[in-house]
């Protein structure tokens, strides 16, 4: 494996669902190769930091604009 | 006492027998994640709020339809992400024929960009979340991100979703969404690694080569 290749295979491996025989390819590539090790562990930070993070704070009246909307829609659906 | 709530289910079916205040509960529970999803797909504020009560306003109309197979935050976000998207759709048709371009698809085959700036980061992703400059940083890369790619890095990385449910959501094929991720994640990659990277620990792919 070379590192285009590694590049093309890089979703699976990071996913963990890559079959073995490629998988082992991909820890050999990685194990010779310091640029690709970098982008791999670069790949995995950048989406912890997206998944982790809650850069988008609900809005407290939007809380209560929704809230009032639901409650009027609630009502008229079941009754009071 | 956390244990002693209910949990999600639970609020959805007793609010499906019209208790107001189990769908009231369920309702505070979920909406950061789907004011917060909304805003990663729409990246507008007033449309995200709309889109955040939209959602709501449906999963109350379609408690009765709700089948139990997947989570409840799952049908959620699903309807969410629907609604979302079908916005993203109405703004791209009110735009000029020329503005469409990118999303007809031939982007998909351009060859893959090459990682070029190539550094370690300087510090580490849980001390990094936090730091508002941060929060910035990660919402320029996404704008910068075009549409297409965004979306699935948010519907697969983020709300980690299948690559099968994100293929049906958005109306593309699976080998798409791969395609698509791939793009997402190394230009996200190369954007952030440009603020966040140590340039004395910066490596030149260049510079070696494999037998």
């Amino acid at each position: 494996m070379n590192c285009d290749e590694l590049l093309k295979a890089l979703n699976e491996f990071v996913d963990g669902d890559v079959e073995s025989s490629l998988c082992q390819e991909f820890k050999e590539h990685l194990a010779g190769c310091n640029p690709c090790q970098v982008v791999v562990d670069n790949i995995r930070k950048t989406i912890t930091l997206y998944r982790d993070g809650v850069p988008y704070e609900m809005p407290p009246e939007l809380h209560d604009r929704v809230r009032e909307c639901l409650k009027a829609k609630w009502k008229a659906k079941f009754g009071a | 006492m956390d244990n002693l709530e209910p949990d999600d289910l639970e609020l959805l079916r007793n609010a499906r027998a019209g208790q107001w205040e189990a769908f009231e509960t369920l309702v505070t529970r979920l909406e950061p994640r789907v004011f917060a999803l909304s805003m990663r797909l729409l990246r507008q504020r007033q449309d995200a709020e709309d889109a955040t009560q939209q959602t709501f306003i449906k999963v109350m109309e379609n408690l009765d339809r709700f089948r139990e197979e997947a989570s409840v935050a799952t049908w959620v976000l699903r309807i969410a992400t629907n609604h979302s998207l079908t916005m993203l759709r109405k703004r791209r048709s009110q735009r000029t024929v020329q503005l469409d371009m990118p999303h007809d698809g031939r982007a998909d085959e351009t060859p893959m960009p090459h990682p070029e700036f190539i550094a370690q980061w300087r510090d580490d992703p849980a001390d990094l979340a936090e730091r508002s400059e941060i929060k910035e940083l990660l919402g320029k890369a996404l704008d910068e991100l075009d549409e297409k790619y965004r979306v699935v890095f948010t519907l697969r990385d983020v709300e980690q979703f299948s690559t099968r449910e994100t293929a049906e959501l958005i109306g593309i094929t699976e080998s798409n969404v791969k395609v698509r991720l791939l793009r997402a994640r190394l230009q996200l990659r190369e954007r952030l690694t440009s603020t966040l990277g140590d340039a004395d620990t910066q490596l030149h792919p260049a510079d070696h080569h494999h037998s």
